[in-house]
């Protein structure tokens, strides 16, 4: 297994992101730069979290147009796996891999605390049955505000597409939307971060679960390996 | 007289130095002579900028430096395979200390005061993009950020304003620029009114091997500029940091850099990589204050060679600016970097690969002179070192003010002690004061977890944060202090606190001290009164540092902290580091279970003056600060450290504001990681207290005290070894499981008791309220 985390210039979380992989999970991870076209042979793909290009216009809205991203695109439209973290969710819903946007926080300011998260039952693997029925995750963002219009919402309840909902409300999220998945649940995206949830000494080690639950969507094995 | 340079075509540039010009430039008529025996002639305008930043306060430490050099800059006792200094304060942009297996870290406080007075957000922002360029420019990548805050009374609509920008400066830079803020120390005080402190540190990590220097050697090799292109922002900021605030400061807005952290976090990785390739960089020095003026001389004088650069090849992001201009221009983001002659090509490279500049501008030469040309003509031609090691220094004259005396002569003997309802209404209302208040509504806006590293989040006595060494994994505590209070009733005894406290946070955290970096903020050393704290604050610190054998590696003097309110409150931040030999030994101040003994360490508080409680309860600022022993303080950091490696403390907090009250109360409040648990509370029996007064004995600020909560099977054994090091320990109660913070006292012979859930609120919500803009959610 091969796991690729992209790089743009202000992306933070990118060691993060990695660590989680390689030194939470044991499966071997990498970096790709954002002037690459090509992703190499990924089975998964780590959008991570930070300020791509400063994000001083919309948050990932200059990053959707690096060359990377449209190699990522084909890769999704073929069925790879795509996760996207905080400013990776962001990216994924510029880039129109992910329905619905990111807007300011309704305090206008930053928030970095760990939340409670309901797990909804999205997919075989993603969902209660594999992570229990609640998390914990730190979120840490400006931009979190997930919003997205009444028809598409309906659409993301009808497809279970909800990966997670916040039990307190942190950024005015609608739904209390945390974390969605595309149509076709090859494509993920969350603000709270399991790239900060996997150590011994992290608020909590869900992030471990989470990307377990990512990666086993098509990769079953990943599940039994953790027993 | 040697020849004066060609009439320099720019009428401006060319104009004659007349004493008003040279009295504009904050430079006596003294120094100015000394300007024209140096250079032999009178100087050109853009040499004149040159002279007036280098040897303004904030660039020469010219009134400070006979002070410093009390400091102890290296460890004597060098233990268990870390502590040696590497680089010592004052030789570079920031000292290097030495963690063990060929790692290192290097780290720095500095201050950004006045920038934050006028320009909050910009203000504190570039003091977070400065600190942070001092630690890599030195080869370390960094980890971390703290800062010492310090304002005016919080009901204030203009300190809330400067609060609420400062904050989100921090947080937009510290953020975006991805390392972590994990802790600082926040005071509100009516002093800090128009003059804010914004005080920032950072810290990072490098091998041995990658230590770079800001030196200038190697005959021809080739001068590069790198990062952010000059525009006129910031322009003379080192000269407006070194005179006092006044009605007209805003009209310095100017001086105030912008600052743009996403360039900021290109040029770390960019700068970063350079480093990494071997024999590369000879020398490298961020362009901060005084900008490109600063980097040359500095980095040619410290090589003992000299540098000539073109200004017509700096990026520039205004047309028509002049040699005067963009040679004191301190637009942000900027580095100077020194580079093999005939490897030019693979800097460019990597700085391409991040879309920067890298520019060269110029080389090194042998003739240990600073030649700057711009159009073709020669704007300054300055022997390197008249700038740097050969600027003035003073001796200042000291004499203590009127107002110190007096507090100290006050005893609290006219001041009725409390009765039970006193005490029952005094810990809510100290509680949730914003000074000892929880700094959530801070630190959530702060990222204090990217880097996944932080151990210890913000709202425990240190915060701890694990360092990967490459495959190993080290653990760090820092801790931020200084209490002006002290200092200004007894300055030399405030500085002795500020030290010692700091260590008993960084004791009970688990960690060994390793070195420490300092602030020190005061007014203007002109004014005896002003220069004597200055000179007793920095004798307390030296003297603090010695016992504990803990150096001075680096730091920053902000002077003409001067509102026309006055001076501020002496104010010295200390920031220390620490070494947690095992993750075992990371211990918070938080009570974990029911059951726990709370242990009194250090014997019965018994002092109240300069204390929190009677400038929230009496609005006094009066008696002397507390009394404090260097040997005490020891023998009970070395009992703590003893205890909590035999693996016997569960948790543990220093008593400092507000006293033993407060402090067992914030141990009930519990973190947030690991969560607290529910409804723990505890009683309290202080009828065997002995103390003079009820409130002193409640909320007085004794120093070297400690609260332990250990198992009761541990029990003994912590209050046998308390007595074997000759610490005083005596159980004062048990953490229970009711939610009541319950007090048995004897003077009043009374019981009272809290729900714990109340004190929280009261605590954790304070500032929130007070910061809460209606209709946002």
């Amino acid at each position: 297994m091969n796991v690729a985390v992209l790089q743009f210039p202000g992306s933070n979380c990118d060691q993060d992101a990695l660590h989680l992989f390689a030194s939470g999970l044991k499966v071997p991870a990498r970096y790709v730069w954002h002037k690459d076209t090509g992703l190499g042979s990924a089975d998964l793909v780590v959008v991570p979290g930070g300020f791509s290009y400063g994000d001083y216009l919309r948050c990932g809205a200059i990053a959707r147009f690096s060359p990377v991203m449209r190699a990522v695109r084909d890769f999704a439209s073929a069925g790879g796996l795509v996760l996207g973290i905080c400013n990776g969710f962001q990216i994924l819903c510029e880039a129109g891999l992910l329905p619905g946007a990111l807007i300011r926080n309704s305090s206008l300011e930053y928030r970095c605390l760990t939340c409670e998260l309901a797990v909804e039952p999205s997919t075989p693997s993603f969902g209660p049955a594999t992570l229990g029925p609640t998390i914990r995750m730190p979120i840490g963002h400006g931009e979190g505000n997930y919003r997205i219009d009444p028809e598409g919402l309906a659409r993301l309840r009808a497809n279970r597409q909800v990966l997670l909902r916040y039990a307190s409300n942190p950024n005015g999220s609608l739904d209390d939307i945390a974390g969605i998945r595309n149509e076709t649940g090859n494509v993920f995206g969350m603000m709270p971060h399991p790239d900060r949830a996997f150590e011994r000494f992290h608020p909590s080690q869900d992030g471990l679960a989470v990307a377990r639950a990512v990666l086993a969507t098509r990769f079953p094995e990943v599940l039994k390996r953790a027993g | 007289m040697t020849e004066p340079f060609p009439p320099n075509p720019d009428p401006v540039l060319n104009q004659p130095i007349t004493p008003a010009l040279v009295k504009k430039h904050g430079l006596l008529p003294d120094e100015y002579a000394r300007i024209r025996a140096a250079l032999g002639r009178d100087p050109a305008l853009t040499e004149l900028g040159i002279f007036s930043v280098m040897w303004s306060e904030h660039c020469s430490y010219k009134n400070t430096r006979p002070l410093l050099k009390g400091f102890p800059t290296e460890k004597k006792h060098i233990g268990a395979g870390f502590g040696r200094v590497l680089v010592k304060a004052g030789e570079e942009n920031a000292g290097i200390v030495d963690i063990g297996n060929g790692w290192a870290i290097a780290f720095k406080i500095e201050s950004h005061n006045h920038p934050s007075a006028v320009e909050p957000f910009e203000g504190a922002a570039t003091g977070v993009g400065g600190i942070i360029r001092d630690i890599f420019t030195m080869g370390a990548r960094p980890v971390l950020l703290t800062n010492s805050l310090r304002f005016g009374d919080l009901s204030s609509p203009a300190t809330k304003r400067l609060l609420r920008g400062v904050v989100a400066g921090i947080s937009h830079y510290g953020n975006c620029v991805g390392v972590p803020t994990i802790g600082g120390d926040v005071y509100f005080d009516r002093s800090y009114e128009g003059n804010p402190l914004v005080n920032a540190l950072c810290l990072g990590t490098l091998r041995h091997d990658q230590i770079r220097r800001g030196k200038a050697t190697g005959v021809g090799n080739p001068v590069y500029y790198v990062g952010a292109a000059t525009g006129r922002d910031g322009l003379g900021g080192a000269a407006f940091a070194s005179k006092e605030l006044s009605a007209e400061s805003s009209a310095d807005r100017p001086a105030v850099q912008k600052g743009d952290p996403f360039m900021e976090k290109l040029l770390i990785e960019a700068c970063l990589e350079m480093m990494s390739v071997p024999e590369l960089v000879v020398g490298i020095q961020d362009m901060g204050a005084a900008g490109l003026t600063c980097s040359t001389c500095e980095t040619a004088s410290r090589g003992g060679a000299g540098i000539e650069i073109e200004l017509d090849k700096v990026p520039q992001r205004e047309t028509g600016m002049n040699s005067y201009e963009i040679m004191l221009s301190e637009s942000q983001e900027r580095m100077l970097v020194i580079v093999k002659k005939g490897r030019e090509r693979e800097i460019e490279q990597i700085f391409e690969k991040w879309d920067l500049h890298a520019s060269r501008v110029g080389f090194v030469t042998d003739t240990g002179r600073m030649v700057v040309r711009h159009h073709g003509t020669v704007v300054a031609d300055i022997p390197a070192r008249t700038l740097t090691d050969e600027a003035p220094v003073y001796q200042r004259e000291a004499r203590e003010g009127p107002g110190p005396v007096a507090a100290r002569a006050w005893t609290p003997a006219g001041l009725a002690d409390l009765d039970c309802a006193g005490v029952c209404a005094a810990l809510p209302r100290l509680l949730s004061h914003p000074t000892i208040a929880s700094k959530r509504w801070i630190y959530r806006q702060y990222d204090h977890m990217v880097q996944h590293g932080t151990v210890v989040a913000p709202g425990s006595d240190a915060a701890v944060v694990r360092l990967r060494l490459g495959e190993a994994e080290r653990f760090i505590a820092i801790s931020n202090d200084g209490n002006g209070r002290y200092c200004y009733v007894n300055p030399h005894r405030g500085a002795l606190i500020a030290m010692a406290e700091c260590l008993r946070n960084l004791a009970c955290s688990g960690a060994v001290p390793l070195a420490m970096t300092d602030n020190l903020n005061f007014g203007n050393p002109y004014k005896p009164e002003a220069f004597h704290p200055l000179k007793e604050c920095v004798r307390g610190l030296a003297e603090a540092c010695r016992f504990f054998d803990v150096p001075v590696v680096g730091g920053n003097v902000s002077l003409y902290n001067e509102s026309p309110e006055g001076a501020i409150d002496p104010t010295p931040t200390v920031g220390v580091v620490g070494l947690i030999e095992s993750e075992a030994h990371v211990t918070r101040q938080h009570v974990r279970s029911a059951g726990e003994r709370l242990l009194l360490l250090g014997g019965w508080p018994d002092e109240l003056g300069a204390s929190q409680y009677l400038g929230v309860i009496h609005g006094l600022k009066m008696g002397d600060a507390p009394a404090v022993d260097l040997a005490v303080e020891k023998s009970l950091q070395d009992l703590l450290l003893s205890q909590i490696r035999a693996g016997r403390v569960r948790a543990a907090h220093d008593l400092s504001e507000g006293g033993l009250l407060v402090a067992l109360s914030e141990m009930l409040f519990g973190g947030d990681n690991p969560p607290a648990a529910p409804g723990l509370g505890a009683a309290i029996d202080l009828s065997k207290g002995a103390a003079t007064r009820t409130d002193a004995l409640l909320f007085g600020e004794s120093q070297g005290r400690v609260v332990l909560a250990v198992l009761p099977a541990d029990e003994p054994a912590v209050l046998v070894a308390a007595r074997a090091a000759g610490v005083d320990a005596a159980e004062i109660g048990a953490v229970t499981g009711d939610g009541i913070l319950a007090l048995r006292l004897a003077r009043p012979e009374a019981n009272v008791s809290w729900p714990v859930a109340e004190l929280r609120r009261a605590w954790e919500t304070s500032i929130e309220a007070q910061m809460a803009r209606p209709g946002l959610g």
